[in-house]
């Protein structure tokens, strides 16, 4: 004796927030209901566990008729099939591309590939996070990578457009893109202690000051990409390392600012030179996609663990990058004074950001 | 007389992919109507097509208009194979013939296909350039209207009401022709879709016709069913009520109070409803041209029938003039009455059939109630002579309505309302059956006659207790009831139970609130072919029903009610087992006595840990009676006690004289002291038979608190409905392993079945606390050996709880129901006698009903006719109801008790959601209730009915999610379906819904499965009041604005 067939379709879909969090984040219908009865839903609502079970197993064949729908959000508030308020379809949507941060810090920067989707189960074992969850996950990052990568235009705006996800969401998403179509690394050892968040601030940074469309959003090419000829003339910023009259000439610029104005000046003077040195090399060698990979970690190790050893606060880097952005300026001998500002405003905050 | 229908290809959204290679589509449309085709250009490469076509013209009768449906077909383009079809898009363009429907269909229709599903959707636009036949022997019937809803739509008021119409056309199924055998799933899905859409506008067609012919404008209450009999072919078959209706102009249903002034002439007025003042009719000299001329449309009425109803089928089970003998005329009423009532009676005589398929009345159409009465019959469809005609089962239902006519004359009435009829067929074997409320309805309706002076008497009623006063005379009562005056207005005798298939009338006065009663059995047989099949079925018939008499009846008591009303009996045959299910409202009437305590008696009170047993059972039973008197809010007015003493002896004395020529000459009383006497009547109810009576009883498992359900539109007590309404649909299909199972293990099953059902869809529907399930339909179906299906459809309403909220707005709903009321007709619900008891001597009844089957005159060879035992059966249940009520009044001792109510329970606070926040959707809304209102809303315009049918078929079940996905998939299809179309004709609200048809069959072992759904409801233009009062400034405007408005949606 047993239910053959249990179904319910309302004329409104309804759909319960609380299952559908359970079913996003890959619960099996058994387990579902099992959290659902530690939640006390029974005593609440006079329910027993057979009718929970039957709930629960018709609002996942819900969510895995909507799934469908949900992987082109546009199409969910012009089809026909499910009857779903609007505020309603915005919350599935928000909800369903929602992801961990744990996961996500795993796959940053990873290609969005097979075999990285492969290695999901290990993802899964080391965050916790179930497996089918990481799936939706990885799948939602590679449905948003697939549908921007050829888009023209803004990034934010091109991911918020198509997936109908709210401002803060678009912009995450857009780093994720990002992180992933510049396979920046960052799954090092010594970049395990920055969240994403970090890594989302800083990908808005470049996204908005060193891509084609942050300088012309008219241009044809997109935000995905770094700007080539901007890495190009970031070669020139050599000269302030290579010519050694302009690195002397700059750091006693900077020291001259920094005096008196920080406890940790003798550092910051006695080490002037190797972290200009670092900094000029990491805008040299963007050029190299290569390169570009390691941009994080060549800043962790080049600057920031050299700072952070010498016990500098983050209110002396931001003083001592100040300085050290504008002294520039002042070099007669340097004419690179576009590209320069362009390079250090996004480094000097990206540094601030992830000097923790 | 041509029409010119003309369509436009708009565009395609959504298509799914059909050129792997490209991952597009190469898409085109086939437009096509009856046998003239169109093409639009192919639109390579895209899934979201823009043919923009040009307008394809099709000339045609207006007769085809009305029975094809326009089949729109999308196909992929192939240079070097054959066209791929992608889907379907029927469309009935029956709303657009008619002048006050719809104008124009225009919107998203999903593109359906039978294997898929909806594969995207189509724009199109169709419009009918038509130009009205008034030739007489016309075959078309272009501008009636049909209404599903069972009452007076809610923007027009009935001029007349014209009385039954029905149809019923033959086919054969093209799923058991032979060339099913040599195509596809698809092809044969198709034809059997277009062939369904085909015979139901034929039907239409000719039930036009008819109504044309009796003068009338409309069909009210018009129900449509498909019986698929399988190799003996597919019947379609519709029954409804004709009207002559006008519509209310917007202007003066907000300002007038009384619609007679916008009567076009005084004698119109004088049959319209709502209309209070009798002093109307008397003041009305010799009739006028007009009047006669309206009421000549009667007479034609006759001559539809195929049979007459003179014909020896005319089996009078008793007293056929027994009203106009002035020695039954009821001492209140006196001779004139009598005389006034035998007018109306003979005026109805003279249609075939006195039936009403609504269910609720303007004001002053029904007058009194007798009580439910049904018919069955059990038939061999593999005996039908001539099985592509529809003569055989015209013959057949012919005989059931005559036996629904004869209980009905039985109860002392002259009509029957809430009238419907269904089928119930397993292999060869199909069960026809009919049920309605007999009653006697208002004389100014029917008749025509100068004999308006004797008004008076029928108005001395009170409006709130009129109906429940017996139109039977006391001295004759078909069968035995405990007879009182009249707790309301003391000067009539009402039953002390009453049951109908009708809804509560509005104008009814009701203590407390009402309840969803169900009595649940399920019974096994033993498989059989043919005539021993059909044999053992009708000889289980009488139980079955008796048992689900007697479970309401308890139920009924359990809660402290005294009337049934909406009863509707679902018995459905398979081939191990009967199912049965009774599913009514409860409620208390004012009118009626309490129905006091249910007390146990045991039989045999040998041992002690029996009584004891027995003891505890009565406690919890008193328990549970206080528990739902409290729930209910049941707590009659103690003044009732007062006036019992006198009363009540006389009809006993009476009731006495009467029984004393039956066998069971035992008087009430009596039989409470005598418990030896029990066992002459208690044949079947042994000892175990009653415990599991109780058990069921009290299995019941009482409601979360804030939740109400009833199966009426409305539920009484509650009226301050929030604008919150959820329609849905469930379906459940349970499988019985163990193939050996009694019949208590069978009903507990079955009764657990509903019962976990009904407790799902109080949790799924948590959210909207403090709610009421209304209309909540069940119905039950054995699909195959070992399998019970129960599916549900219902819609959850929010109201709201706060009293002080409650009064506030009560009084401002008062004033606008008023004003409703006065126009439209409102809903109104009504009573029903404890009643299946439909003849007055058993002997007697046998007698005429075996005549029948004797001289069958219709049938030239007639099949092997199982009336004889369906009726030898129901004049048996006869006796046993007979005895049954002597037995319940012995054992089950009424006393009136008198309760104090306590306030509700508190229920949860409801969180506040309105559903307002819709807007903004790029989809228009559209609201589906199986009520004929919306809550909070007018209704500004009918734009034609809906009826579609749809199959669905699999052959990847697993991959589509088993069954419960692949149904789960279905039933939402049909939902999106609905919606669309109501959309495309301008609606936003389709009301009166019903899912009459949900066959679901499966081949697990193949991967197969298949279902067909067959919908119908009234597409509406809805306002919400609060938008209404808004543009009730500038009334100039009014109505165009409120059109406009509706169509954007909530």
């Amino acid at each position: 004796m047993s239910v053959e067939l249990d179904v319910f379709v309302g004329n409104t879909t309804i759909m319960d927030k609380e299952v559908f969090q359970l079913w996003l984040n890959g619960y099996t219908v058994s387990d579902a209901v099992k959290v659902r009865i530690e939640g006390g839903i029974m005593e609440e609502c006079e329910a027993n566990a057979e009718v929970l079970l039957s709930d629960t197993m018709d609002q996942y064949r819900t969510f895995q008729m909507c799934e469908r729908l949900l992987h082109h959000p546009a199409k969910l508030s012009n089809q026909l099939l499910f009857q779903i308020p609007p505020d309603r379809q915005a919350m599935l949507i928000e909800r369903y591309y929602a992801f961990d941060d744990a996961f996500v810090r795993e796959v940053l920067g990873k290609k969005l590939s097979k075999g990285t989707k492969k290695d999901l189960d290990d993802v899964s074992a080391k965050t916790g996070i179930m497996l089918k969850s990481c799936r939706r996950q990885f799948d939602n990052f590679k449905r948003v990578f697939k549908v921007v990568e050829e888009l023209k235009g803004p990034l934010v705006e091109n991911i918020q457009q198509h997936f109908l996800l709210p401002d803060q969401l678009g912009r995450d998403y857009a780093a994720i893109v990002f992180f992933a179509s510049n396979r920046f690394e960052t799954g090092k050892k010594k970049l395990q202690y920055l969240t994403f968040q970090d890594f989302a601030f800083c990908a808005g940074q470049l996204i908005n000051h060193w891509t084609v469309g942050a300088v012309d959003n008219m241009m044809d090419d997109m935000d995905v990409d770094l700007d080539k000829e901007f890495l190009q003339d970031l070669k020139d910023l050599k000269i302030l390392i290579t010519d050694k009259d302009l690195l002397d000439q700059h750091k006693s610029l900077v020291c001259t600012a920094l005096r008196g104005k920080t406890n940790v000046f003798n550092e910051m003077e006695a080490n002037f030179k190797n972290l200009s040195r670092s900094l000029v090399n990491i805008a040299a060698k963007l050029i190299n996609a290569k390169d570009v990979r390691d941009f994080f970690i060549d800043l962790v190790e080049k600057f920031i663990e050299p700072c952070r050893s010498d016990r500098w606060t983050s209110i002396d880097v931001n003083l001592y990058l100040t300085h050290y952005t504008n002294s520039a300026h002042i070099l007669d001998t340097f004419k690179h004074h576009g590209v320069w500002t362009r390079y250090m405003g996004v480094i000097k905050s990206c540094i601030l950001r992830i000097y923790h | 007389m041509p029409g010119k229908l003309k369509v436009k290809i708009v565009a395609g959204r959504h298509l799914p992919v059909m050129d792997r290679a490209s991952d597009l589509t190469d898409a085109f449309v086939d437009v096509k109507f009856g046998n003239t085709t169109f093409k639009t250009d192919v639109y390579p490469k895209s899934l979201n097509p823009q043919w923009n076509s040009e307008w394809f013209k099709f000339e045609v009768d207006d007769e085809d208009l009305q029975d094809e449906p326009l089949q729109i077909t999308v196909l992929d383009h192939d240079t070097y194979s054959a066209n791929d079809a992608i889907g379907k898009v029927y469309i009935d363009i029956d709303p657009l013939l008619c002048s006050e429907a719809a104008t124009v269909i225009s919107g998203w229709l999903p593109i359906y296909d039978t294997i898929h599903g909806i594969r995207g959707e189509i724009n199109v636009l169709v419009k009918v350039d038509f130009f009205n036949d008034l030739n007489r022997f016309r075959q078309s019937s272009c501008g009636v209207k049909f209404f599903c809803t069972t009452s007076i739509p809610r923007c027009y008021r009935a001029v007349m009401v014209h009385g039954f119409v029905e149809e019923l056309v033959v086919n054969e199924d093209p799923e058991y022709q032979w060339i099913d055998r040599i195509r596809t799933p698809r092809a044969s899905n198709e034809a059997r879709q277009r062939l369904i859409f085909l015979m139901s506008g034929e039907l239409q067609r000719k039930i036009g016709l008819k109504v044309l012919e009796m003068g009338g404008n409309a069909v009210v209450g018009y129900l449509q069913c498909f019986d698929l009999e399988g190799e003996s072919g597919l019947v379609v078959r519709a029954i409804g009520t004709a009207c002559t209706l006008e519509k209310i102009s917007t202007l003066t249903s907000a300002s007038a109070t009384h619609p007679s002034n916008s009567s076009p002439s005084k004698d119109m007025k004088e049959p319209v409803f709502g209309e209070e003042a009798p002093g109307i009719p008397l003041s009305s000299g010799p009739p006028t041209p007009l009047r006669v001329q309206t009421f000549s449309s009667f007479s034609p009425s006759k001559s539809y029938s195929r049979q007459s109803s003179s014909s020896d089928t005319e089996l009078s089970l008793t007293p056929k003039t027994g009203m106009g003998s002035g020695g039954s005329a009821g001492k209140e009423a006196g001779p004139l009455k009598a005389l006034l009532r035998q007018q109306t009676q003979s005026a109805l005589e003279q249609r075939e059939y006195p039936f009403f398929t609504l269910t609720s009345f303007p004001p002053g159409f029904l007058l009194h109630v007798g009580g439910v009465v049904s018919a069955r019959s059990v038939k061999l469809l593999d005996r039908i002579h001539n099985p592509d005609e529809p003569e055989t089962r015209d013959a057949w239902w012919e005989e059931i309505r005559q036996e629904i006519k004869s209980h009905a004359k039985a109860l002392g009435c002259h009509a029957v309302l809430g009238y419907s009829e269904s089928t119930s067929i397993c292999e060869e074997v199909c069960i026809l059956s009919a049920s309605g409320t007999a009653a006697i309805l208002g004389s100014r309706f029917v008749q025509d006659g100068p004999l308006d002076t004797d008004y008076r008497f029928e108005e001395v009623a009170p409006p709130g207790c009129g109906f429940c006063h017996i139109p039977y005379d006391e001295l004759n009562i078909p069968f035995p009831a405990q007879l009182t005056y009249c707790y309301y207005c003391r000067r009539f005798k009402v039953p002390d139970v009453l049951f109908t298939t009708i809804d509560l009338p509005t104008e009814a006065n009701v203590t407390g609130k009402g309840c969803l009663i169900q009595a649940r059995l399920c019974r096994t047989k033993k498989k059989a072919q043919g005539e021993g099949n059909a044999t053992a079925i009708s000889n289980l018939l009488p139980f079955l029903e008796y048992e689900l008499h007697t479970q309401l009846m308890n139920k009924l008591k359990l809660r402290g009610m005294n009337s049934l009303f909406g009863l509707r009996i679902q018995i459905s045959v398979g081939e191990t087992m009967l199912l049965g299910l009774a599913s009514a409202t409860g409620v208390y009437l004012t009118a009626l006595p309490s129905p006091g305590r249910i007390q146990i008696a045991g039989k045999t009170p040998s041992d002690i840990t029996y009584e004891q047993h027995i003891s505890n059972m009565q406690k919890k039973i008193n328990d549970t009676i206080a528990k739902n008197k409290e729930l209910y809010e049941v707590n009659p007015p103690e003044v009732v006690e007062e006036m019992i003493g006198s009363p009540i002896p006389e009809p006993r004395q009476r009731s006495r004289l009467l029984r004393s020529h039956s066998e069971s000459s035992d008087e009430v009383t009596e039989l409470d002291l005598s418990h030896g006497k029990k066992d002459a009547f208690v044949l079947e109810i042994d000892d175990t038979d009653a415990v599991e009576d109780i058990h069921a009883l009290l299995t019941d498992s009482p409601m979360p608190p804030g939740f109400y359900s009833c199966n009426t539109e409305i539920m009484p007590g509650i009226q301050n409905w929030t604008s919150a309404i959820q329609m849905f649909t469930s379906v459940r299909v349970f499988r019985l392993n163990n193939a050996n199972l009694t019949n208590q293990g069978l009903n507990k099953i079955f009764s657990d079945l509903c019962e976990n059902l009904l407790k799902s869809l109080y949790f799924k529907l948590r959210s909207m606390i403090p709610c009421c399930l209304c209309h909540l339909n069940f119905t039950v179906a054995v699909p195959e050996d070992e399998l019970i299906q129960v599916a549900v459809t219902a819609v959850a309403m929010s109201f709201y709880k706060d009293q002080t909220l409650e009064n506030g707005r009560q009084s401002g709903d008062k004033t606008l129901i008023k004003a409703i009321t006065e126009n439209d007709e409102q809903l109104q619900f009504n009573l029903e006698l404890n009643a299946e008891s439909s003849s007055s001597n058993p002997l007697s009844s046998t007698k005429g009903l075996s005549d029948v089957s004797g001289s069958h005159p219709s049938a030239r060879a007639p099949p092997v006719d199982y009336s004889s035992f369906a009726d030898r059966c129901s004049s048996w249940i006869e006796q046993l109801r007979l005895k049954a009520h002597t037995i319940r009044r012995g054992s089950v001792k009424t006393t009136s008790s008198l309760e104090k109510a306590s306030p509700l329970p508190e229920g949860r606070s409801r969180s506040l959601q309105s559903n307002r926040s819709y807007s903004g959707s790029s989809v228009t809304v559209v609201k589906m209730t199986p009520l004929s209102f919306i809550p909070g809303a007018k209704i500004t315009k009918y734009l034609g009915i809906i009826n579609m049918f749809f199959i669905r078929e699999t052959s990847s079940l697993r991959e589509e999610g088993g069954v419960s996905g692949f149904l789960h998939t279905f039933i939402a299809e049909v939902f999106a379906m609905v919606r669309a179309h109501v959309a495309a004709l301008g609606g936003n609200a389709l009301v009166s819904y019903s899912m009459k048809e949900c066959v679901f069959m499966e081949n697990p072992n193949k991967n197969q499965a298949q279902s067909l759904i067959n919908v119908s409801g009234d597409a509406v233009i809805f306002v919400r009041e609060s938008e209404l009062e808004a543009t009730s400034v500038q009334p100039q405007s009014a109505a165009t604005r409120e059109t406009s408005n509706g169509g954007d949606g909530t």
